[in-house]
């Protein structure tokens, strides 16, 4: 590696890239990415997959008996508390 | 040991359990009215088997949510949301208010699901594990040429195909930052690790899912 965040390798930058995101860089800022298609398509392809995961459609809510389910165990144990 | 009050524990009406979840039902990714949420945790905390129908109701979607995107079965999605709310009664009174408690219940339903996936064989058994995938860690293709971008090309389905296959850790990260809406702060707190860490994870993440989605492409073809 480098080093260098001038004169990165395709490969240098996105072996790195996991870590300068966590560490808060803007990776479209930077010079790599200012020069490389082929990593800014990376970037896009990736913010493409966060775009259409926000677009996922809501789930319906749990069944309405649920709650009655969860009251009833609730009850079971409270009753098998007590009883010791 | 977590306070039960037996006096109080009266069946309640399907009604006063909607009524309460309508509130925000129209907005699955926000989080509960602060103020609200204080009040009924207050007194489900007391013992208070209504307040406790309410935290229940406030909660519930966004919780069967979570459990339901991480099982892809909404039958399991229903025992581990029940599990997940009967712990909750269990451990109410232990709350101290060191986090929100939104993040505090989302912490202890994301450990009911992860036990469940390593009784269930998958090998998951801690957050710390979750958050630190041992097996296959990263994506291995990830250097890729612009002839095969995606953009414009993922469907919700084949998505939602990719997410399920994820191993449990980065399909955890994913769903709740890319897909639940949490911010890093909240998922940080919630898996106990830092923010960094989270976003790290997360691009991981979006990374696999970028090789399983490109996949197909290259079935059949010599590499």
């Amino acid at each position: 590696m480098t080093g260098d965040r001038e004169n990165m390798t395709c490969h240098e930058f996105q072996a790195r890239m996991a870590d300068m995101i966590g560490s808060g860089e803007d990776l479209t800022a930077h010079p790599h990415i200012q020069s490389c298609p082929t990593c800014r398509a990376l970037l896009a392809d990736l913010q493409t997959i966060a775009d259409v995961a926000r677009q996922l459609l809501p789930v319906d809510p749990p069944g309405e008996d649920l709650w009655e389910r969860i009251e009833l165990a609730i009850k079971q144990e409270a009753g098998t508390t007590g009883s010791h | 040991m977590p306070r039960t009050n037996t006096e109080k524990q009266d069946t309640l009406s399907p009604s006063v359990v909607q009524s309460a979840a309508a509130e925000v039902s129209a907005r699955p990714h926000a989080s509960p009215a602060p103020q609200a949420d204080a009040e009924v945790l207050t007194r489900a905390q007391a013992g208070d088997h209504h307040a406790f129908a309410q935290l229940y109701a406030l909660h519930k979607r966004r919780i069967y949510s979570l459990c339901l995107r991480m099982v892809s079965n909404p039958t399991e999605a229903e025992d581990l949301t029940q599990e997940a709310f009967l712990q909750l009664h269990r451990k109410i009174a232990t709350f101290r208010g060191d986090s929100a408690f939104s993040t505090w219940l989302h912490r202890l339903a994301i450990n009911v699901v992860l036990m469940h996936l390593r009784k269930k064989g998958l090998p998951v058994t801690s957050l710390d594990e979750a958050m630190e995938p041992t097996h296959d860690d990263g994506p291995g293709r990830s250097f890729g040429a612009p002839d095969l971008a995606l953009t414009g090309s993922i469907d919700r389905l084949a998505l939602e195909r990719a997410i399920s296959d994820l191993p449990a850790g980065y399909r955890l990260i994913f769903i709740l930052h890319d897909v639940e809406g949490y911010e890093h702060n909240e998922i940080a707190a919630m898996l106990d690790c830092s923010i960094g860490n989270s976003k790290s994870q997360l691009h991981k993440a979006r990374l696999k899912l970028r090789d399983a989605l490109r996949t197909p492409l290259y079935q059949g073809e010599p590499r």
